[in-house]
């Protein structure tokens, strides 16, 4: 584990000691560029309102993921059922995800105001194409001839689904999930920073407008904490929902 | 003697071109019959019709005395790959054709599970398909397909992806087997050895049309001998079957 990170590790590290440096050296003006110590320090300081803030923004990312996920389940599955809404719907999908969120995040804010529904709205949004994608990918991937020996058993179309097509999909929704749990967190931050009572996003406005770039950093680092963290827990999820991967074949 | 299966003049085209030419074939209890032809011979076509997953253009299918034409979900059919569910242990893809029979997880494992040791298959339950040899994973294959129907079964090239020597000591273990479980077996090959070794009958198919032009019946006795495939008996079945083909 330490062996195969060891070479991102040391990146890292030389990488924050240049930062260090450059700071210490004053290269660029203190005011501009705060050091990781400073950030770190920030951090410290400023813990009981970045937690505060984090669990609005968690609880956002969490009922947004949630119901994108669902969404996109049930869509996925129409759309591998019915042909015509595959061929109706896929482009339309394809359009979503070209509508930069920054530009609806507004427009949300102005139809349904500064509490949670525009946040969770977005997130949904933008987690709900890549595990729809994932979902309908896995489904058209199954191998036709089980289908056909699951057929000659006499299987209707849900266990058809139930047996083959949602445990084949599972590798494609989880790599979904993956990207859809990074977004569901990004997806809360900006709306909140379009307009919100609280929440990572709000903070970082307030932070933003007091020139305190310090707090800014600390901020912008536990965002990329948490995704991270989320990210693993689909990773943890994805090993335990398939323990047939990664077999060795001895025994 | 009642017949197990009949085909009764089985016609289908593809596109105005004809792949199955009038075929009928009969199947006794605990037969083993083999259709020998040509790869590309519509033997998998007229398998996919036999199994129902395919309606024929003309002709009928009885199991037992009963029209089963169209009617998936009777005989149990082996494709050439195992197709075994890669997430599911050996034992829950055995239990499957029980559980599509709705019948519940826990009496379907139970039930699979009785079988393993005379399938030679002891010890591999909660193993994954991916953590078997090909010559087991066609065993499994195999138990799936018998768990699915004592009945009938038809085997589609079920060993031609396994290796020589694989090949020849399943021969030795299926031969084993059909003695003591008396399945009623329906198989394409388009190795002539294998056709010959384990059949009490073989149908020759010419290609395209397919159509049935021999029916040969081996007459050496069941069990076989240890060395059959080395005697003079067996080459002069062979000699045959080439001057047909």
């Amino acid at each position: 584990m330490l062996k195969r990170n060891l070479p991102s590790i040391l990146a890292v590290t030389i990488l924050l000691t240049a930062w260090q440096l450059v700071c210490l050296i004053e290269l660029v003006p203190p005011y501009m560029l705060p050091s990781p110590l400073e950030v770190l320090q920030a951090f410290g300081e400023d813990f009981p309102l970045l937690w505060e803030n984090s669990l609005i923004t968690l609880q956002e990312a969490f009922i947004g993921l949630f119901l994108g996920v669902s969404i996109a389940f049930g869509t996925a599955v129409l759309m591998d059922e019915f042909d015509i809404l595959y061929k109706a719907f896929y482009p339309l999908l394809i359009i979503t995800q070209t509508i930069p969120s920054v530009a609806i995040a507004p427009l949300l804010v102005l139809w349904f105001g500064y509490e949670m529904t525009p946040k969770i709205i977005l997130i949904v949004i933008s987690t709900f194409f890549p595990v729809t994608v994932g979902l309908l990918d896995g489904f058209r991937s199954t191998d036709k001839d089980t289908v056909g020996l699951l057929r000659s058993m006499g299987a209707t179309r849900l266990h058809i689904f139930r047996y083959l097509k949602f445990p084949a999909a599972l590798p494609q929704f989880f790599s979904g999930l993956r990207i859809a749990a990074a977004y569901s967190v990004v997806g809360a931050v900006i709306s909140e920073w379009l307009g919100g009572f609280g929440g990572l996003g709000v903070y970082m406005t307030r932070v933003k407008k007091a020139f305190a770039f310090d707090k800014m950093f600390a901020v912008i680092f536990l965002i990329s904490a948490i995704s991270l963290a989320l990210m693993a827990l689909v990773e943890l999820a994805e090993k335990k929902c398939m323990p047939y991967r990664n077999l060795d074949k001895k025994n | 003697m009642m017949k197990k299966l009949e085909v009764k003049n089985i016609c289908k085209s593809f596109d105005g071109k004809p792949v199955l030419q009038n075929i009928s074939l009969e199947l006794s209890q605990g037969e083993l019959v083999c259709l020998l032809g040509i790869s590309g011979g519509g033997k998998t076509t007229l398998f996919n019709i036999i199994s129902g997953l395919l309606s024929p253009d003309q002709g009928s299918i009885f199991l037992d005395g009963k029209d089963i034409t169209n009617k998936p979900g009777q005989i149990s059919y082996m494709l050439q790959k195992d197709l075994l569910l890669p997430y599911r242990t050996i034992e829950d893809n055995i239990a499957l054709p029980l559980l599509l029979k709705g019948i519940k997880k826990k009496e379907a494992r139970l039930q699979a599970s009785a079988m393993f040791a005379q399938f030679g298959l002891e010890g591999t339950q909660k193993k994954y398909p991916a953590q078997l040899s090909g010559g087991m994973r066609q065993r499994a294959a195999l138990l799936r397909t018998y768990m699915f129907s004592q009945n009938v079964a038809l085997l589609d090239e079920p060993f031609s992806a396994l290796d020589t020597l694989t090949k020849s000591a399943i021969h030795k273990w299926y031969l084993a087997m059909m003695e003591k479980i008396q399945l009623s077996t329906l198989f394409i090959t388009h190795d002539i050895d294998e056709a010959i070794l384990l059949s009490d009958r073989i149908y020759l198919l010419s290609g395209s049309p397919g159509e049935i032009v021999e029916e040969i019946i081996i007459k050496e006795p069941k069990p076989r001998r240890e060395d059959f495939n080395l005697t003079p008996e067996f080459l002069a079945y062979k000699r045959q079957i080439l001057s047909l083909l």
